[in-house]
């Protein structure tokens, strides 16, 4: 019997394969890896493109993955793939975009002045209304 | 005939706002068990990446990432996550409840506390707190996506990373099941490293181009998918919460209509009889 390998295939939101394979291809940073079983403990990062298994039956299945991280024990391969495409300054540019609705959020003190003046403005006429109902009861 | 048609027109609104609760009842039912789904679909990222930090913590790499090493606090990072939309119950309440309990200990222990909020219920309750406040995410919807979250939890770790922080909690409920949701706050950074026995014998990875790099992308990809789990599961509680608050809003009116029928026909059955009364006294008379 050939060797075979578990491979799992997984992003944050879903998982998107699972099963055994004799060989793995996958896009690592330095550049492409081919994995038999039996590989050496390996932790890579993954670059966008596609990782493809062959099955045991000797079938080649391909998925695309815009990056990631590769973990490789000697039976089992681990593909956590990223669903974002991933960069240092695009990660920047959401964090920064985070920051400022924080701080627009603060600053938006008009909104909560009105949001107070409405409440106020509504547990008055609640009163009101109590006071109105309970005159016509006793009448 | 006093308030029988006050009573019939008040019968028919309770009718209406029953009705709709009822829908809501049924909608959040069906969306909960899509969240349900969701929430167990992201379980697989998590265990994996949470065996390879795991081991990676152990493994004593040449290089230490600053999210494994415990340094004395001085400032806490937290992030909430709330709903967007309300009418779900004590949900939230129960949340920020647990949340100020929280802060309220770090404050006695002189730790001075940042805030990141997702979901406007946070926004608007926290925005009135003191605290500092110092990145938000709204309305990400019933299916939330991880490149939403991606900015917002970077804010906290580049804050962590520029010692502005010397912790990371992540305060979210809990799906237990239907009927419950538990508000907790756990710890995300530095990452609570679980002694595990099984690995006695010490063997590395092989990192590809270095362990810095590999261990960075890990590690931001770890905490995310932390925060990410409790998004997704945050949405579960909250439609689980608003289907149990809608039920019993839908049984109250019920209840209410029951009561309000008995009160019609009593008053109906009076008009009735004085008006026999009147026809057969007014008869007597001719």
């Amino acid at each position: 019997m050939a060797m075979t390998l578990h491979v799992d295939i997984v992003s944050a939101e879903a998982e998107i394969f699972s099963g055994t394979a004799t060989m793995i291809f996958a896009p690592a940073e330095m550049g492409e890896v081919g994995i038999a079983p039996r590989h050496a403990p390996l932790l890579t990062r993954l670059k966008p493109g596609e990782v493809r298994v062959q099955t045991q039956e000797g079938e080649e299945l391909s998925f695309f993955v815009s990056g990631g991280i590769l973990e490789i024990q000697p039976h089992v391969v681990t593909v956590l793939s990223d669903t974002a495409i991933r960069a240092d300054d695009l990660d920047e540019a959401q964090a920064l975009e985070a920051r400022e609705r924080a701080e627009k959020m603060l600053a938006d003190k008009t909104a909560d002045i009105d949001y107070a003046k409405a409440q106020a403005e509504l547990a008055q006429s609640m009163a009101q209304l109590a006071a109105i109902k309970k005159l016509r009861d006793r009448r | 005939m006093a308030g029988a048609k006050e009573i019939r027109t008040k019968i028919a609104s309770i009718k209406n706002t029953q009705k709709i609760t009822k829908a809501m009842e049924m909608v959040a039912a069906s969306k909960m068990r899509k969240a349900q789904e969701r929430m167990l679909a992201t379980r697989p990222y998590a265990d994996k990446i949470q065996n390879v930090v795991a081991h990676v913590s152990h493994a004593h790499p040449e290089y230490h990432h600053p999210y494994l090493v415990e340094r004395e606090a001085q400032r806490v990072g937290l992030i909430i996550i709330s709903t967007d939309r309300g009418l779900c119950g004590g949900l939230n309440i129960n949340l920020f409840k647990s949340v100020i309990n929280a802060m309220k200990e770090w404050d006695d222990a002189g730790l001075e506390i940042d805030l990141t909020l997702i979901g406007t219920k946070s926004n608007a309750f926290f925005k009135r707190l003191s605290g500092n406040i110092t990145a938000t995410a709204t309305h990400l919807g019933d299916a939330p996506s991880i490149i939403e979250l991606i900015g917002t939890v970077k804010v906290m770790l580049d804050a962590y990373e520029e010692g502005k922080i010397d912790r990371l909690c992540l305060a979210h409920n809990v799906f237990e099941n239907t009927m419950s949701q538990n508000p907790v706050i756990r710890q995300l950074i530095p990452v609570a490293g679980e002694a595990d026995e099984q690995l006695k014998t010490h063997w590395d990875y092989i990192y590809e181009p270095e362990s810095k790099l590999v261990m960075d992308a890990l590690m931001i990809r770890y905490i995310e998918s932390l925060v990410y789990q409790g998004v997704v599961e945050n949405v579960a509680c909250e439609q689980a919460a608003r289907m149990v608050a809608m039920k019993s809003a839908t049984d109250n009116a019920g209840d209410l209509i029951d009561e309000l029928q008995l009160i019609y026909n009593k008053a109906r059955q009076a008009a009735i009889t004085q008006e026999i009364s009147e026809i057969v006294s007014g008869a007597a008379a001719v």
